[in-house]
């Protein structure tokens, strides 16, 4: 077996990173398989949302690496790593609000997939691209509405198709789930499923549990900023240093 | 509609203003008229940065300057060519000084632009009220560089003595009104353009949210970089002309707050959105002014800015361009 076909889409090693005298990352180490459906856990302030952020570029790490498809990503910046192939939603959906439904999907079109080497898509093809992901998140019936018209769960699956729309190997769904409803997390899971089978691996942050059941094929949970538990869901949640992080020892 | 018969309009428009100004016969409607153009100009060049990637540039002023000091600067070099250049090139030198005032624009968009790329870099990685302030700072930098360089005047001004009349235009006025004219289809021309393009969505993508708009693989950095060269450019080209309209410049005309202020409170009572805000709001304020300079003093001029801006900041925060949009949004709801 060659190489390319066993390294890992994402490796992150020793990842540190600091606020001052806080310490937000304390040398994470992860390994992502190709089509994996990952479960990143944690209580408030484990480090989460800082892992995302160094791995996507919006926060730089200042010790260990992160590397993916087979390159070293911690000197890009953002947009870069969004072309490399990784994209992310946000944890409170940030939305082109001048921009409507479809206008918002076509901005990753227009500059990532189309940033691409050797990829040039027309603006039919742009119209169809739009339309074929927003049927995927069932929201091609809003494409012409602005984002004001939308409700909460519409937004975070508005999220969640954007991200799709850069092509990425690797998508982070950053708490795509908070404040929505059993209905609409049930809604959001088979999407992430869906996208999930369209051969895109997956990093979900969340903290429904039942969520993170249903979707993970794998559990990894941050205390502190360091790694305690990485594993099967069903093992990772009798863990007992993960009940104890949770519920308190 | 294609930008070719965009270009088009605009400019019947433009000849059919010429032409019914020199029907009247006044020049002072030439003079009052390159005022309000010179507005249009430098309120579409602000939109450019302040309007599409929703940066607020206080530095209006100061990029204006840089138009009016580039012409200045090859003036003096032209009044003392045989001081400052060896003699072998004293004889080629006369040939091409003085430098046309077409020439000169160009001149003036490039420096400015350069030096908008300049700024750009130091201070993009500020957002809101630092980005704001680190432009003001850029303007009162250069003014104290201007006010201690003798040769183009320093602090004690410059006269730029140029004869009155003007070859195919006849008065010097009317041809500098023809050049502004020119100026206002070329920044129009480009806001839409830029509106309109691959580069529009992502200075608007910029303005709406800009952490959002580097996940979706839009470079942030570098748009906004293109975005104060070209803003940049088109105020330096704004103020070419002016040391030929005024016959006098000094630091305190080149650098007035006015130039800033009104850059600014335009495109918002306009709107900010689009390339006709700025042009809208440039010929209400820029005409009101002109009136109340004439009929009451153009001490008033800065109060009417004020008292439109909170009117607008009230009734219409979007400008008057916003407020139709959402008149004709309500409406096609309905």
């Amino acid at each position: 077996m060659s190489d390319t076909m066993t390294a890992p889409l994402l490796h992150i090693d020793q990842l540190g990173k600091r606020f001052g005298g806080f310490v937000a990352l304390d040398g994470v180490d992860l390994s992502v398989p190709k089509g994996q459906r990952l479960g990143l856990i944690g209580p408030n302030g484990s480090g989460k949302s800082t892992l995302v952020n160094c791995i996507c570029g919006t926060l730089q790490n200042e010790t260990g690496s992160v590397t993916f498809d087979g390159q070293r990503i911690d000197g890009m910046v953002a947009h870069q790593r969004t072309r490399h192939g990784l994209a992310r939603s946000f944890q409170l959906p940030r939305p082109f609000r001048s921009m409507t439904v479809a206008q918002n999907i076509r901005v990753p079109l227009l500059y990532t997939v189309n940033a691409r080497a050797g990829s040039h898509l027309s603006h039919s093809e742009l119209d169809d691209r739009c339309m074929e992901l927003l049927k995927l998140v069932t929201l091609d019936a809003k494409a012409g509405k602005y984002t004001t018209d939308l409700t909460q769960v519409e937004m975070r699956k508005l999220e969640l198709a954007r991200a799709m729309a850069a092509e990425p190997k690797l998508l982070i769904a950053d708490e795509s789930m908070a404040g929505l409803s059993h209905s609409e997390v049930e809604d959001i899971v088979a999407l992430l499923i869906r996208m999930n089978e369209r051969g895109v691996t997956i990093i979900m942050i969340e903290h429904i549990m039942r969520a993170v059941m249903t979707f993970s094929q794998r559990v990894v949970v941050l205390v502190s900023g360091k790694k305690i538990a990485d594993g099967n869901p069903d093992d990772v949640m009798k863990n007992t240093e993960v009940v104890g992080a949770y519920l308190g020892t | 509609m294609r930008t070719p018969a965009f270009i088009l309009i605009l400019t019947v428009v433009a000849a059919a203003l010429y032409v019914a100004f020199d029907m009247v016969g006044s020049d002072y409607l030439f003079f009052a008229g390159y005022t309000v153009l010179q507005y249009i100009v430098l309120a579409t060049a602000w939109n450019i940065l302040g309007g599409y990637c929703g940066y607020v540039n206080f530095g209006s002023a100061g990029f204006f300057a840089i138009g009016v000091y580039t012409t200045v600067f090859f003036y003096a070099v032209g009044q003392r060519i045989d001081e400052i250049v060896p003699e072998f090139l004293v004889a080629p030198m006369q040939l091409i000084f003085p430098l046309p005032l077409p020439v000169l624009i160009v001149t003036a968009g490039a420096v400015a632009g350069f030096v908008g790329l300049g700024m750009g870099y130091l201070t993009l990685r500020l957002r809101g009220v630092f980005f704001a302030i680190a432009t003001l700072a850029f303007t009162v930098v250069l003014e104290t560089f201007i006010v201690n360089w003798s040769f183009v005047g320093g602090s004690r001004g410059a006269y730029i003595i140029v004869p009155n009349e003007v070859p195919v235009f006849g008065h010097l006025i009317q041809f500098l009104f023809a050049l502004m004219l020119v100026l206002v289809i070329v920044a129009l021309t480009t806001s839409r353009l830029i509106e309109r393009s691959k580069l529009g969505v992502g200075f608007a993508t910029i303005r709406d949210d800009e952490l959002a708009a580097e996940a979706s693989g839009v470079p942030t950095l570098r748009l906004k970089l293109v975005a104060t060269v070209v803003s940049g450019a088109l105020m330096g080209m704004a103020g070419a002309p002016f040391p030929y309209y005024i016959g006098y410049v000094e630091p305190g005309s080149a650098f007035n707050l006015s130039y800033a202020v009104n850059s600014i409170a335009m495109p918002m009572i306009g709107g900010t959105t689009s390339w006709v805000g700025p042009l809208v709001g440039a010929l209400l304020l820029g005409t009101l002014q002109q009136v109340a300079t004439v009929t009451i003093s153009s001490a008033v001029n800065l109060l009417i800015v004020g008292l439109l801006l909170i009117f607008f900041v009230i009734i219409a925060p979007r400008g008057i361009v916003g407020l139709i949009q959402d008149r004709w949004r309500g409406r096609s709801k309905s």
